[in-house]
Formats: structure tokens, sequence, C-alpha cells
């Protein structure tokens, strides 16, 4: 046992597949620890924050101010406002207003905000111009007003008795706050989802309910597919010829369409993360029944079973300590590999909106869904399904690289 | 042939058939054997004569397709558990390959003490359970307190084999039914192990019958040859009878085939 277990741990693949399990198991067990949000709240209002630090715009006004002269700091400013795009879209209209192309220099900024200014006015109608177009250039009008300006912004409070407003303070353009005295700041490394959540929050959830789902799917289908592979091997006969004849049915009809129709029939209100893990376990179990059959056939003819027998043991005692020790180190390898099929089949089935009742936990296949109904993909939201779809082939990609470990270490003729 | 004694087991056209159409395969063909009290019986044959075949019916691990076996002149009844139990004290059985007789995962401790359960002695103190081991241990040469707590796989193959020996020791039955048990020995243990397996039924007075390819190790253990071909007993009698004057081609070519160490081989016979 010892000997094995130091034998597995040899093993490359196996060891790079544990090391991913393990972190990705670790980061779902320690995270909540420390973020203690609930994985469901609401945080954000609107849809798809980027990823970012989110600074609380209001305590950083009463944070101390520092004073620093950075010579790049009015660049980068007019860059942010006045990109190539804006640049070229003044030009444009200027153009369109009936100044020759050759005095416009678009990469002279003060010159170009000069003419901008001078010539733009809203309310100019350009002819061929849509309504949208014209908003985008009122807005452009907005941003860039008082770019080029020296003077600090001026923080005003209304005075409660007279109702004018007094200056309270002024903002000048070379003050900075230190992030970390800010009293408020929030890192949402993933941004937030189309309901406003924190994504990695609800990520580490949906990881972990994943996991379980795949665990207890996994469970199921090995503990059926074990049981029946095992009486029909073993007995043979007319038992053997009964179960594999419900494994063939199981093993024709496609499981994925079994699994639509039976959660489609549990109805959304009753379908539980576990719920639906026993549907995908029950309808899974076919091949690991038909790998331990194959197995127990070639077992059951073996001397040290006769042995047993002789030995006046029982078919149950028999089974239990001359059969199953012997294709322990398979079920266990097909254990691991349904319970990576049992997340995936979880995310299928979510994707195809038959997934867990989407109020109580977030799962990686409702993620994926939810940013699929929100068309995240189209708007270029990456944030939303990306890191989703990473962890669900991570945590695959790990068990199958795990299983490819043990199958050699099992498997001396697999051994390279 | 001894008439004066009673016959331990027989068979009447004792018949297996595996498969069925194009794949029909009749491994034991209508086998008439009779077994006498005290007597060693060789059944020898090529590989595929279906010795093994008759060997597992038999012992009633395989279920025959006609015919019967009668065990102490009653026709054998194992259609439970209890009564194949019952059966199994009567009759044991050494496999030809040791490695593959033991359970990986079980400790020797476990092979001997299961034959002390079978004698009915489950309820015995813990001392003397390892008494009575450790007495089946030394019959063969073993000792004990080397082998307690150790896996087979840390056993030699003809210590296995001696520990299969031990086990007959301890569950005495009538008969023992040994299935090649020294082929997969090498030479200088092969002698101890037929020598130990001879004393041993000196000692129970029990029914042997040894199964081999060997033609002269049959000669040199048996009171009783058959010579088995196709699943057929061609020839049988008196070892010296069939080994001495051979009658049929098949027992002379199974003789020649017996490699002498002071002669060429005549590798053209094989």
């Amino acid at each position: 046992m010892k000997h094995t277990l130091q034998q597995i741990f040899r093993s490359p693949k196996f060891v790079v597949g544990f090391s991913i399990f393990m972190a990705i198991l670790l980061i779902v067990l320690i995270y909540p620890l420390f973020i203690t949000d609930s994985p469901l709240k609401i945080i954000g209002q609107g849809t798809f924050f980027p990823p970012g630090i989110y600074v609380s715009a209001y305590d950083s006004l009463g944070a101390p101010k520092f004073t620093l002269n950075l010579t790049d700091a009015a660049a980068k400013r007019v860059a942010d406002k006045l990109g190539d795009q804006e640049r070229a879209d003044i030009r444009d209209w200027l153009v369109a207003d009936g100044i020759p192309e050759t005095e416009i220099d678009i990469h002279n900024t003060e010159k170009l905000l000069e003419q901008w200014a001078q010539n733009y006015d809203p309310n100019k109608k350009i002819p061929g111009m849509t309504f949208a177009k014209q908003r985008y250039y009122q807005r452009l009008d907005e941003s860039l007003k008082g770019l080029l300006s020296k003077e600090g912004a001026i923080i005003a409070q209304k005075n409660t008795e007279t109702g004018a407003l007094e200056e309270a303070e002024i903002i000048n353009q070379t003050d900075y706050v230190n992030i970390d005295q800010v009293a408020s700041v929030r890192v949402l490394p993933l941004g937030t989802d189309n309901f406003g959540r924190d994504v990695l929050t609800e990520l580490v959830a949906a990881t972990r309910t994943s996991l379980q789902i795949g665990l207890v799917a996994g469970l199921v289908a090995t503990l059926i597919g074990l049981t029946l592979g095992l009486l029909a091997g073993y007995i043979g006969g007319t038992v053997d010829d009964i179960i594999n004849f419900v494994t063939n049915l199981f093993i024709v009809i496609p499981s994925f369409v079994l699994l639509i129709l039976i959660s489609y029939s549990v109805g959304q209100e009753s379908r539980g993360a576990f719920l639906v893990a026993t549907v995908i376990g029950l309808t899974a179990w076919p091949w690991t029944a038909r790998a331990v059959r194959a197995q127990v056939i070639s077992l059951r003819n073996r001397d040290h079973v006769n042995l047993s027998k002789l030995s006046g043991h029982s078919i149950v005692h028999i089974i239990l300590t001359d059969i199953l020790p012997y294709i322990a180190s398979y079920v266990i390898m097909a254990l691991i590999l349904q319970i990576s099929s049992g997340i995936l089949a979880e995310a299928g089935l979510s994707i195809l909106g038959l997934g867990p009742k989407t109020t109580e936990v977030p799962t990686l296949g409702l993620m994926m869904n939810w940013a699929m109904i929100y068309q995240a993909h189209v708007q270029g939201r990456w944030w939303a399904y990306f890191p989703v779809l990473m962890t669900i082939a991570l945590i695959t990609f790990s068990m199958n690289l795990m299983n490819t470990g043990l199958d050699q270490v099992f498997n001396p003729a697999l051994r390279d | 042939m001894p008439s004066d004694k009673k016959i331990c087991l027989s068979t009447s056209g004792l018949t297996k058939i595996y498969g069925f159409g194009a794949h029909r395969t009749v491994a034991v063909d209508h086998v008439d054997l009779k077994l006498y009290e005290g007597e060693v019986v060789s059944i020898v044959g090529e590989s595929g004569s279906g010795k093994t075949t008759l060997a597992k019916m038999l012992l009633g691990l395989i279920s025959s397709s006609e015919g019967d076996i009668y065990f102490q002149g009653v026709k054998r009844d194992i259609s439970s558990q209890k009564k194949k139990q019952e059966y199994w004290k009567n009759i044991q059985a050494i496999f030809q390959d040791p490695f593959s007789s033991y359970n990986i995962f079980n400790k020797i401790d476990s092979v001997l003490l299961d034959c002390i359960h079978m004698r009915g002695g489950r309820n015995l103190s813990r001392e003397k359970k390892v008494e009575l081991m450790t007495e089946a241990c030394s019959f063969v040469n073993l000792k004990f307190e080397e082998l307690t707590n150790k896996y087979p796989f840390e056993l030699s193959g003809g210590q296995m084999q001696r520990l299969m020996i031990a086990r007959i020791f301890l569950l005495k039955p009538k008969i023992l039914l040994a299935d090649e048990p020294t082929s997969m020995i090498d030479a200088c243990s092969r002698a101890t192990i037929l020598d130990m397996l001879m004393q041993l039924r000196k000692e129970i007075g029990m029914t042997v019958i040894f199964i081999t390819h060997d033609i002269g190790l049959a000669y040199y253990v048996s009171d009783t040859v058959y010579i088995m071909e196709h699943g057929r007993f061609v020839e049988f009698g008196s070892a010296d009878e069939v080994i001495l004057q051979p009658r049929e081609p098949y027992t002379q070519r199974l003789i020649n085939d017996v490699p002498k160490i002071y002669e060429e081989w005549d590798l053209s016979t094989v």
C-alpha cells in the first residue's frame, strides 16, 4: 500500500494533475475565510463592471492629500479623454463644418481644442449625421470642457440654512491620495457579472458547488456501476444477461438526452444542486458497470478465487476480499473520470437552462448560462465567462491527468 | 486394483462442453473414473486434454454438462452454499501456479486461519491457533514465526507451494486434487514438495488425484494412471501396466516425450 502510494507520487502526470486539483481545492476552501460575502450578493448597480480596483470616490475626498508634481500627469489626463479615435472624430466634424482638412493637425492638442471650441455648436445640424452621432459629439464636447485648464476642482457644500453652495475644498490637479488611506476600496479582480455580483467570489462558490455535484454524481454512478458490474461479472448466467440488457439499454439511449428529459420532468422548482447531481449519476453508470463486469469476469476464474471458494467463503466475502481489492485501482480511476464528467454534464445541463435552481447556489454551468443569456460573449465581457471556462477546463484537465498517471502506475505496460 | 477397498469418488459419463455452434468444444467427453480410498491416481495428458476442466468439475467449481459424480457411493449434492462447504471439507486442491493461488492483499496468516475456521476451530484461543499453524508450517519445513504478518509476494514460489501443503495439513481432507503442483517449481524444490505430499498422504490417509503432463512424475507417485487425450481416458490401469507396457500410441508418445538426461533429445517427436 505504502509502496503503491510512493509510486503514484513518482508519476509526473499524477503529480501535476494532483497539484492543480489541490490548488483549486485549497482556493475553494481558503477564499471564503477571507471574503465572507455571500457569493450571490448583488453589489454592483448595473451589469458587467470590468475587473479592477474600485476606490470610493466619496472617501477619497476626505483622505489626506499629497502633492505630487508629475510631468506626465497632464498628458495622461488629456490622452484619457482625447484618444486617437476622438481626435479623428473631431477632425471629421470640423471638416463637415467646412474647415479645410489641411488646416487641421490632429496631433497638436492645443490647436485642435481651440478650433473645436471656436467652431462646435451643439445645435448645428450637419446633413447626413444620425441623431446618435449628434449625441456622441455633445457628450464629447462635455468631457473636453476644461481639459487644458490648470485650475483645480472646487468641492462645494450646501449650507443647510440658506441653501447656498459654499466652497468647502479645492482639489488641485497635483493632489493625490494614497489608496491605503482611502477608507473603502474594493478589489474586483474579475469584475462583476450581469447581476452586479463579484465574479471571483461567485466563481469560488460555484467551483465548490460544482465539485460537490461532481463528487456526488461520480459516487452515485460509480456505486451503481460497481454493484451491477460485480453482480453481473461474478454471478454470471441469467443475472448477467438481465444486467447486461439494462446496461445496453442505457448505453444505446444517449445519456445526455436522458439527462435533459429527467431534468425537465423534475421541474425548475424542485431542482436543487444535489438532485441534479444524483440525476447525472443515475445516467452515467453504464460504462463503469461494463468495465467492472469485464474485469470481474477475468478475475472470477483465478486460482485465488477458487481457493477462497474451497475455503468455504460466501459469495459476499469473496466479492469483498478477493475481487474488490483487485479492481479497486480501476474503480478509483473510473471514479475520477466520473467526477470530471459529472462536472461537465452539470455545465452542459445548466447552459441549456436545465441546471439547478438559479436562486440558491451558483454553479459553473449556471454562471455560463447567465453570461450567455446576457450576451457577455457578444459584448466582449470576457470576465463573465472566460474564468469559468478556464476553471472547468482546469478541473477536468487535472483529473484526467491524475487518471492517466494512475493508469501508468497500475498498468506497467503503459509506463514510458 | 484393490477390490476390497471402498470407492471414494467416482464419475459416470462426466462431460463438459464449452460454447455452442461453431465454437462448441468438448473439453471432457464421457469420462468414467473410479477412485478407491487411500490410493494415488494420476491423470496424465498434454495441455488441452481436459485435465484441469475435469479437476474443476470434481472440485465442484464448475458444473458439468452431462454425467454424474458420486462421492462415497452417493450422488454428490452441492446445490447450496452450505452443502458446498460440507463437500469442500472432504475434497481440497493444490493449484498449479502458487503465485496466483494467493490473494495478494491478505496476509499469509489468513490463509491458514481460514483452514482452522473451516475445521470448526473458530472459537479456539489465539494461542491454540498459533500452535496449530506452527505445527502445520513445521510439517513443510517452514517457520511460522518468519511467515506471520508477511504478504504472499514476500515468499518464494517453493515456499508458497509448501504453504499450500501446510494448508492441506490443517484441513485434512479425504481427497486431495493436486493440479500440476510442481510444474511451476524448480527441479530441486520439486522433489521436496512431492515427498512432502506423499508423506502427508501417508499421515492422514487421504486419496490423492495427481494431475500432470509429466508421465515420469506420475509413475513415481501413483498407484493407478489414467491417460487422457482430447477429453477421454484412452488408457488406464496400474502404474506399472500403463507405463511399462503401454498399449496406446498416445501413451508411448507421452513416455518418449520425457527428457532423459543420458540421451540426446529427439525433437522430431515433439
